[in-house]
């Protein structure tokens, strides 16, 4: 069970791959690839954790207290906030493709241009 | 490429990748074994070295202070692409009649932005002291913002979404954080070195200048997500506003 949390981040990463090369439309796309990106997170937030560790956050908690890695953390969480910023630029060209080619599906966006 | 042949191509080539992937974590320490080092030395030092009790945001504002910087210019640059696609393709501006009629929404409405917008602030303030900080406090100043609009309507929202406002607030974030690096270079330090002494850890006056580059990064966080959801909203009021002569 000790590698369970690695195969769901390996897991979330190929399915999110699957979606990105089979989708029907950008938006769905869009969304595909921020399902591996999150991967990412579930991986770099299990290697950093500890049994029995708390939140590295010392208030009120005596220092050497047993505590998860915080490198990773602040990884993840600058992360996901820029990440999201990225997903709306993709949207924002999605929006862009249907405005020039009447379609969000990328099958079709290739067969007009042959 | 065919819709068949590709998936035919990318059946196994997924295969193999998730076999290799798996077999990669299969020979890094078990889960709830971290070995270390770096999350260790951090937790150690941060507190009696930097004078603050939140870990994770010394490690974003102070240690990794750099990277830090480089992740807002990538938040920054993909703001600035969705603002030269889509500003001013909606037309010019004009005002829809949506407004909310229904009292328990508009009061909800007049109360939960305020809500958000305070949490926020708080999550900013108390980031070197309790969880939060910068990133997690500007998205939810952000999403006071937005919640105006849900609950509000698009004319009671609009004077936010004004970019004549944001654009100069979201600089102002991106270009703070810079500043405050370039102050300890004036000052002959390294460059983003911690200014002004570590202060009193668990306080409001803990972090030293990496608390400005908190408040930077508020700041640019929550003026680029409002930017984003102002560009977004202005694309979905114009064609109601077509629509309706």
């Amino acid at each position: 069970m000790s590698y369970l949390p690695y195969a769901v981040a390996a897991w979330i990463c190929v399915v999110g791959l699957y979606g990105i090369v089979t989708s029907r439309n950008l938006i769905h796309l869009a969304v595909c690839l921020t399902v591996t990106q999150s991967s990412t997170y579930v991986l770099l937030l299990s290697v950093g954790y500890v049994h029995g560790g708390g939140p590295p956050i010392f208030k009120g908690v005596k220092l050497g207290t047993t505590s998860v890695d915080p490198v990773v953390q602040a990884l993840s969480l600058t992360d996901i906030v820029v990440s999201v910023t990225v997903l709306a630029l993709i949207l924002a060209l999605a929006l862009d493709v249907h405005r020039q080619a009447g379609t969000v599906d990328p099958d079709e966006i290739a067969a007009m241009h042959g | 490429m065919s819709r068949r042949t590709r998936i035919t191509v990318l059946v196994p080539a997924i295969g193999v990748l998730f076999a290799l992937l798996l077999w990669g974590f299969a020979g890094i320490p078990d889960f709830g074994h971290y070995r270390g080092p770096y999350g260790f030395v951090l937790n150690h030092v941060a507190t009696p070295e930097r004078h603050v009790t939140n870990v994770v945001n010394a490690t974003t504002y102070d240690y990794r202070g750099f990277d830090t910087m480089g992740e807002e210019f990538i938040l920054f640059a993909a703001v600035t692409g969705v603002v030269l696609l889509l500003r001013g393709s909606g037309g010019p501006r004009r005002t829809v009649d949506d407004d909310v009629r229904s009292d328990i929404i508009r009061a909800v409405g007049a109360l939960a932005p305020a809500v958000a917008v305070l949490v926020g602030l708080w999550i900013v303030a108390f980031g070197f002291v309790t969880p939060g900080g910068g990133f997690q406090g500007g998205v939810a100043v952000a999403s006071g913002a937005l919640l105006l609009f849900v609950a509000a309507g698009y004319r009671a929202w609009s004077p936010l979404g004004n970019e004549k406002l944001l654009d100069p607030l979201e600089g102002l974030g991106a270009g703070g954080y810079v500043i405050v690096g370039l102050a300890a270079l004036v000052s002959g330090l390294p460059f983003l070195t911690n200014l002004f002494g570590p202060g009193i850890a668990g306080t409001l006056r803990s972090g030293g200048s990496a608390a400005l580059l908190n408040w930077a990064a508020a700041i640019e966080v929550a003026a680029a997500n409002v930017i984003l959801t102002t560009e977004f909203i202005e694309q979905y009021i114009a064609p109601m506003v077509r629509r309706r002569g």
